[in-house]
């Protein structure tokens, strides 16, 4: 069902076709022939209309569990009025044509998708939709008014007469594109709120999706590279012969990135089983690297060290010192969090095919911009002379926004002279992540003579992500990431100070799924649920006493909490947790139930409840989906995640010493969508953050023991 | 030359008998619905069928399976009840983990039509799923079965 399409393909396509081009004042719609005739603009959004009755939409977002193969045409289909049954879609091409209008970029993150591409798709829907209308009020001789688009045909009542999408598109086609089509009364809309059925299911099921690691080329060589297992580490040695000699080795090449630095030593060879061998080969010899000292306690102590350390301002209201002297209980906490690895299911892996007049790059990424920058930059060809084919993506979580394994791949295609497949191994995946970043924070709060909170001080010390991907969004010395969600901050409370101590480390840090919320989400909500307690309240209770001019959390938190049976008694050795988070646009509390075995410390999630505001409800099915699986992954971190930092690098390299959630782990999970109709918010990350102080509230109030650090130690809950 | 039998076809492939036949049905035989995950046999991915019961791909020398029944992901029906209960109960996020979760739940039902949601469980916790499909192929087994059971 999903296949890329060439612009010349796309053309050639007889029918009706509608773009948007993207223009500083707005959008602007175009025709085939508009498109055909005008090189210089740059349309961004595709549908068309077969005489065949099938309507396509190209996706300019990449599939990575998210369900925007699904989404995105519903919205189109919807305000085209069309048949659900007939819609189709296609994999934008990597370009200017299909950047996203909001973001400037052909990326897929930061839970946007429907966000950013709402409006000009219900656009482009109702032009073409406008434009058949049209076609067949002409073609009957009777006013465009008479006329009505209902399931993929145009009708005309009076006269009872019908004419189908696919025998309009023709005609249609040849009318101008309405510049500012009328968009339908929400109360209309057909398929937007509805759950169904995803688009991309059955080639999930029987085999079929086209994974990254799924590509051929013909003439291809696999490669496999020996890395260094240490950060800065330098070869002492190597025996170049040796993998050479290997049946299939043809070539031994020396890696170095544009971005990422020293990559190692690849060897590129017939097979992959070739590949293996001759990186085997190549017993390589390692010095001590570049940080020898570094293990997870030196990280500990450099995290602490740095809370002692000034930083900068990033939040001050009222007078916080004044406020915690004033205060007649102070409660202070100190939270740690590891470094976390993504673990996509499907490893890094691309395949380049490099030519003194080209380059084809099939790559399962969320950067489609990167990806077509970096590999310009490495071949010294333009933007359009590349080809970036996107793939399924076998999970993202942000890690896929990275182009290191394309830079890789890129050079060797352009050194061999040969299409190259490069797939990492689970290890070299493991180790050489750009994690989400370990932190550390300290909180001092303070309640007053009337158990009100009053004051809130809170020091985050982080390493930071954009000051390395995006720096023009750095400011004032701020990662916008390192703060997110501390700062801005639902509750309110009178006197807050919040302060970011930058550490820089030799780890590598990227956007890990909800990105500084995965860590801020946990120590705030965590922090309140320790005042509340100190405050002798209700955690509940207390939370909505800080947000009443705040109706979204308040919301979320209410519905949570009654689904979830809040005042219900537990059996002896239960606890139940709640927490709340904005991130991305959306709003999401979570009440956690969870067992502890004291005796032989062991931590069970029992039953989650969820409630999400996102606005705008698109498909139900997929922000349920997404709600159970940001709460699956969040569950994960916070009991089994972390890097083990050894010697210098990462020890950690499998499912052996990296272990995620499993069936048996998995609480059953009930989600409840608030339909506030508000701003359209993000679903891919929002289900995330609330789980793991839900989770760790509700250790508490099982055992009466904070959890302050991550992942959770059970056996430091045994009773002894 | 090795001969293998795969999904009821035999392949002859130029290949050293020591090579895992994970990559030997994927990387030569193209059948790419199996798919690589860890290499440890700790995530299940690569769960195929030899002679009829559940195993994991990455950990079987080509060698060692020659002369068995080699089933994949494209060797079961558009039709069984698992692959038509997954997309009922539509499982999928990525997708990348489901041909081995249904690997996995076809040898289970065809030893057990009426598991308990221990025995789910217990022979399913060896299949990872980062997008946290759990409960949905806890579902999908379910209508399965009862399909199995007609």
């Amino acid at each position: 069902m999903s296949r890329q399409l060439t612009r010349r393909e796309f053309l050639r396509l007889a029918g009706l076709t509608v773009a948007i081009s993207l223009a500083p004042s707005g959008y602007r719609l175009l025709s085939a022939e508009e498109i055909a005739k005008d090189k210089s603009f740059s349309p961004n959004v595709w549908l068309q209309i077969t005489p065949d009755n099938i309507v396509t939409i190209v996706v300019n977002k990449s599939e990575m569990g998210q369900g925007v193969y699904t989404s995105l045409p519903m919205i189109v289909a919807d305000e085209l009025d069309a048949d659900w049954k007939q819609v189709r879609f296609e994999v934008a091409p990597a370009g200017e044509r299909y950047i996203d209008p909001l973001s400037g970029m052909e990326s897929t993150g930061g839970s946007t998708s429907v966000r950013h591409m709402f409006e000009p798709l219900r656009k482009a829907g109702a032009a073409a939709r406008e434009m058949l209308v049209s076609a067949a009020a002409k073609k009957w001789g009777v006013p465009a008014n008479e006329c009505k688009a209902s399931n993929g045909m145009v009708i005309h009542k009076k006269s009872n007469r019908k004419l189908t999408f696919g025998q309009l598109s023709e005609r249609a086609s040849s009318l101008p594109v309405p510049q500012n089509p009328s968009l339908k009364n929400e109360r209309h809309f057909k398929f937007i709120g509805k759950p169904l059925d995803r688009l991309d299911t059955t080639e999930k099921v029987n085999g079929s999706a086209v994974f990254g690691i799924d590509v051929f080329v013909p003439n291809m060589l696999y490669a496999s590279i020996e890395r260094p297992p240490l950060y800065g580490a330098q070869a002492l040695s190597y025996d170049k012969e040796a993998a050479l000699k290997i049946a299939g080795v043809k070539h031994v090449i020396d890696v170095q990135s544009l971005s990422y630095g020293y990559r190692g030593k690849a060897v590129c060879a017939e097979t992959i089983e070739g590949a293996w061998k001759g990186r085997n080969a190549l017993n390589v010899k390692w010095d001590r690297g570049s940080h020898p000292e570094l293990n997870n306690e030196s990280l500990h102590t450099t995290l602490i060290e740095h809370l002692k350390k000034d930083g900068v301002v990033a939040r001050n209201d009222g007078d916080v010192k004044l406020a915690l002297k004033k205060a007649s209980k102070k409660v202070e906490a100190t939270y740690t969090l590891p470094y976390l690895y993504h673990s996509t299911m499907e490893p890094m892996n691309c395949t380049a095919h490099v030519s003194p007049s080209g380059c084809d790059i099939w790559v399962p990424t969320q950067n489609q911009t990167g990806v077509l920058q970096v590999a310009s930059k490495i071949t010294g060809l333009k933007p359009d002379q590349i080809n970036v084919h996107t793939t399924y993506l076998g999970g993202g979580f942000g890690r896929r926004f990275e182009t290191d394994v394309v830079q890789e791949a890129v050079q060797l295609s352009k050194e061999t002279g040969r299409p190259i497949k490069l797939i990492w191994s689970r290890e070299e995946d493991v180790k050489n992540d750009l994690y989400r970043p370990a932190n550390s924070c300290k909180i001092e709060g303070g309640i007053d003579e009337k158990d009100l909170l009053v004051v809130w001080s809170h020091k985050v010390v982080v390493p930071s992500i954009f000051s390395r991907v995006f720096p023009q969004m750095m400011k004032n010395g701020i990662d916008p990431a390192a703060v997110e969600g501390i700062a801005n901050m639902e509750y309110e409370i009178p006197n807050v100070y919040v302060e970011y101590v930058r550490l820089d480390m030799p780890v590598p840090v990227g956007f890990w799924r909800s990105v500084g919320s995965t860590h801020n989400a946990f120590t705030v909500e965590c922090f309140i649920d320790e005042l509340a307690h100190a405050a002798n309240k209700d955690p509940l209770e207390f939370r909505l006493s800080l947000l009443k001019n705040h109706k979204r959390a308040y919301k979320v938190l209410e519905v949570a909490a009654e689904k979830a049976g809040w005042k219900k008694p537990l059996e002896k050795g239960q606890g139940r947790g709640i927490a709340q988070h904005l991130s991305f646009g959306s709003y999401v509390a979570q009440v956690a139930e969870v067992s502890v075995d004291e005796k032989i410390g062991i931590i069970k999630a029992h039953r989650v409840v969820c409630a999400v505001d996102c606005g705008d409800v698109i498909n139900p099915a997929i922000i349920t989906a997404q709600m159970q699986s940001g709460i699956i992954m969040g569950l994960s971190a916070a009991l089994k995640e972390g890097i083990e930092l050894k010697k210098g690098g990462v020890a950690t390299s499998n499912f052996n010493n990296y272990e995620l959630l499993r069936m048996h782990e998995a609480p059953e999970i009930e989600v409840h969508i608030v339909r506030s109709r508000e701003k359209l918010g993000g679903i891919g990350e929002p289900g995330v953050p609330p789980i793991a102080p839900a989770v760790a509230n509700a250790i508490f109030a099982a055992t009466g023991k904070r959890i302050r650090r991550l992942p959770i130690n059970a056996e430091e809950l045994k009773k002894t | 030359m090795i001969t293998i039998e795969v999904n009821r076809k035999k392949y002859q492939v130029d290949v050293s008998p020591n090579v895992p036949l994970l990559w030997v049905i994927r990387e030569h035989l193209k059948l790419t619905g199996t798919k690589y995950g860890c290499g440890i046999s700790l995530c299940g991915a690569c769960t195929v069928h030899i002679d009829g019961k559940a195993q994991r791909s990455c950990q079987i020398l080509v060698g060692e399976a020659q002369g068995k029944k080699i089933t994949t992901i494209e060797g079961i029906p558009e039709d069984h009840p698992v692959k038509r209960a997954w997309i009922k109960a539509q499982v999928p996020q990525c997708g990348y983990c489901q041909p081995g979760q249904i690997m996995q739940a076809v040898a289970l039902l065809s030893e057990k039509s009426h598991p308990s949601d221990e025995e789910i469980m217990s022979v399913m916790d060896g299949n990872l799923c980062r997008c946290g499909t759990y409960t949905k192929i806890k579902k999908a087994i379910k209508m399965a079965a009862k399909e199995v059971r007609k």
